[in-house]
């Protein structure tokens, strides 16, 4: 078996008393979608947190490409290639498309954000950003403002953003919330492409999505990982028919 | 050529004409009035760059106002005492000349903004504004309670400092170079808003946690506008102190950081020429409403009150509209 991008080794996170990740472990295999599901407040979105960064575990440890990253920095997990897309879109509303693009293009160019040169005359940043404005479709809207995208298109601008990054694998925390039957449609087909650049481990509510794209599936709940197995094994197992897809899956 | 560029040079252009028509009819002191114009809205550059560009609500800017008045005030006087400010380990004398005066106020201001920053920007919010209001009352009392350079009373220079090839005695000279000064910081503070920092630094005000997930540290992108921010306001602070041939603790008063964040205000926060209309309007309104009445600052709040309320990019905004999305 190949060795895995990402993983998360006995991770737990306590608020107060409410056990938000309870010894979850996990990994990221090259070329798979690992669908995280579960129902509102289980702790995927804090699992996010402290693979990425800006949480620090109470226990446990996160490796990255082989390398234990647990105590790095969130700008520093970016660098090596940890491409991170938000539940809410994080982006500059007040900025145009393609200067939130170009954000994530300069930081990947190496060299820190310089002070002089024009960052939107740079030809090899605004390639950059041009192209990953192009694989999601939003070229013709680079020269407007944020704040004037509709909500599918923001959250489209957050995987552009976190396509410039040179990723090695993809965190993506419910790409599709929001965003209507035939955003989530065209999300899923673009995903179902993505992995063949990186890996995903993509936390997400819309079940259609997950069945058609998931590899393989862990299901939280309270804060512990319930299953882990194929879409199959999922849907088979009993446990998480109670606990979560209980409803009619 | 948009309307805020149009209306940013002719704002340009009026500051220059003001006082070459004084000098044609003899009125020195509206060339004296220009040349504070000049000094305050370079100073609101600095201001700009951390408050418009990077959110950062500094109350403390008169800090490094001061450290340039005083690195002004402290060569000088050494100079005109022929009295050298070091003799052991090395022998360092004081200066009358403007561009001594001006890299060191520079760099004394810039090396107060990195220790200041690297503390203050570990907070944020009201905290962030009452630590930086904190530094600046720290240097105030410490400038009132220091009697080798003249204590509460500040210290008088009787001659303004020297320029190479100038005769800064003559305030259209004088006014010149404050003038061309404040062109370059424009300029320079029009570059990096462009630049890729300025992207970055403006990304972190508005997503700190989306600059983060790219890869980019908004504490470092902060504290290198804090420190560039300070440096000019540090140079607004060595010429101030050369136009007053005077500098004293009021320099560092919070009122004076108090004063730059309201002309700021008034001119447009974030606007490029923001600090240049809002220094000549701030200088005009002392100047007029002042002649009316002792209490023109309740004017001043009334119309900050006005701007806050329904003209939130300032005059700037109010004359050229939405900021445009540069490109
Ligand atoms: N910073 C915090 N302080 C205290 N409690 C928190 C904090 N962050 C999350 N929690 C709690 O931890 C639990 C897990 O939250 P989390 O946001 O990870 O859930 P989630 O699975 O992402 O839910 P959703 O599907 O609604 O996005 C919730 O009970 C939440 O209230
Ligand atoms: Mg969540």
């Amino acid at each position: 078996m190949t060795e895995p991008v990402l993983s998360v080794h006995n991770i737990s996170k306590t608020f107060g008393a409410v056990k938000a990740c309870d010894d979850v472990s996990l990994d990221l295999r090259p070329g798979e979608i690992h669908a995280v599901i579960g129902p509102n407040g289980a702790g995927k979105s804090t699992l996010i947190k402290q693979i990425c960064g800006g949480l620090k575990p109470d226990a446990g440890r996160v490796e990255f490409l082989g390398r234990d990253v647990t105590s790095l920095r969130t700008s520093a997990r970016a660098q090596a290639g940890l491409a991170r897309t938000f539940q809410v879109s994080e982006l500059a509303m007040e900025d145009t498309v393609l200067q939130n693009v170009t954000l994530g293009a300069l930081a990947a160019g190496g060299k820190g954000p310089g002070l002089f040169r024009a960052a939107l005359k740079n030809t090899g940043l605004r390639d950059r950003a041009m192209s990953a404005l192009m694989r999601v479709g939003l070229e013709d809207h680079a020269a407007i403002r944020a704040s004037e995208l509709s909500h599918g298109q923001r959250r489209l601008l957050e995987v552009a953003v976190a396509l410039t990054l040179n990723p090695k694998a993809f965190v993506m925390d419910e790409p599709m919330a929001g965003m209507g039957a035939e955003g989530s449609k065209r999300m899923t087909g673009f995903l179902d492409q993505l992995r063949a650049q990186a890996p995903i481990l993509l936390v997400e509510h819309d079940m259609d999505a997950v069945f058609a794209l998931a590899d393989r599936l862990s299901v939280l709940v309270y804060g512990r990982v319930i299953a882990t197995g194929t879409v199959e094994d999922i849907r088979a197992n009993e446990e998480v028919r109670t606990a979560y897809l209980g409803e009619g899956a | 050529m948009n309307r805020e560029n149009l209306i940013n040079t002719i704002l340009l252009l009026a500051l220059a004409t003001v006082p070459l028509w004084a000098m044609a009819n003899d009125a020195p002191y509206t060339i004296t009035l220009a040349t504070k114009v000049a000094i305050f809205a370079l100073a609101g550059v600095g201001l700009n760059i951390a408050l418009g560009l990077g959110g950062l609500v500094s109350l403390g800017h008169a800090a490094f106002f001061g450290i340039g008045g005083y690195a002004m005030g402290i060569l000088a006087s050494h100079a005109q005492n022929f009295e050298p400010i070091m003799q052991w380990p090395l022998l360092i004398e004081g200066s009358k000349s403007m561009p001594v005066i001006w890299i060191t106020g520079v760099i004394a201001s810039g090396l107060a903004a990195l220790i200041i920053g690297a503390l203050s920007l570990r907070t944020s919010g009201v905290y962030f504004i009452m630590i930086t209001l904190a530094f600046g009352q720290m240097l105030f009392f410490f400038a009132i309670s220091w009697p080798a350079y003249g204590g509460e009373d500040g210290l008088s220079i009787y001659i303004r400092n020297g320029f190479p090839g100038l005769n800064t005695l003559l305030p259209i000279h004088f006014f010149g170079i404050c003038y061309t000064l404040l062109a370059l910081a424009l300029l320079f503070s029009a570059k990096l808003a462009k630049s890729p920092f300025g992207l970055a630094l403006n990304a972190a005000r508005q997503t700190p946690a989306r600059v983060e997930a790219v890869g980019l540290s908004p504490y470092r992108l902060r504290l290198t506008a804090f420190v560039i921010s300070g440096m000019i306001t540090g140079l607004a602070g060595a010429l101030f102190a050369d136009l007053n041939r005077f500098v004293s603790p009021s320099m560092f008063s919070w009122q004076t950081s108090g004063e730059i964040m309201v002309f700021l205000i008034l001119g447009g926060v974030g606007r490029l020429y923001g600090p240049v209309a809002g220094a000549a309007a701030f200088i005009m309104l002392e100047h007029f409403l002042g002649g009316l009445s002792d209490y023109w600052h309740i004017y001043l709040g009334v119309l900050l009150l006005l701007v806050v309320l329904f003209a939130r990019g300032g005059i700037i905004g109010f004359l050229a509209g939405r900021q445009v999305a540069h490109d």
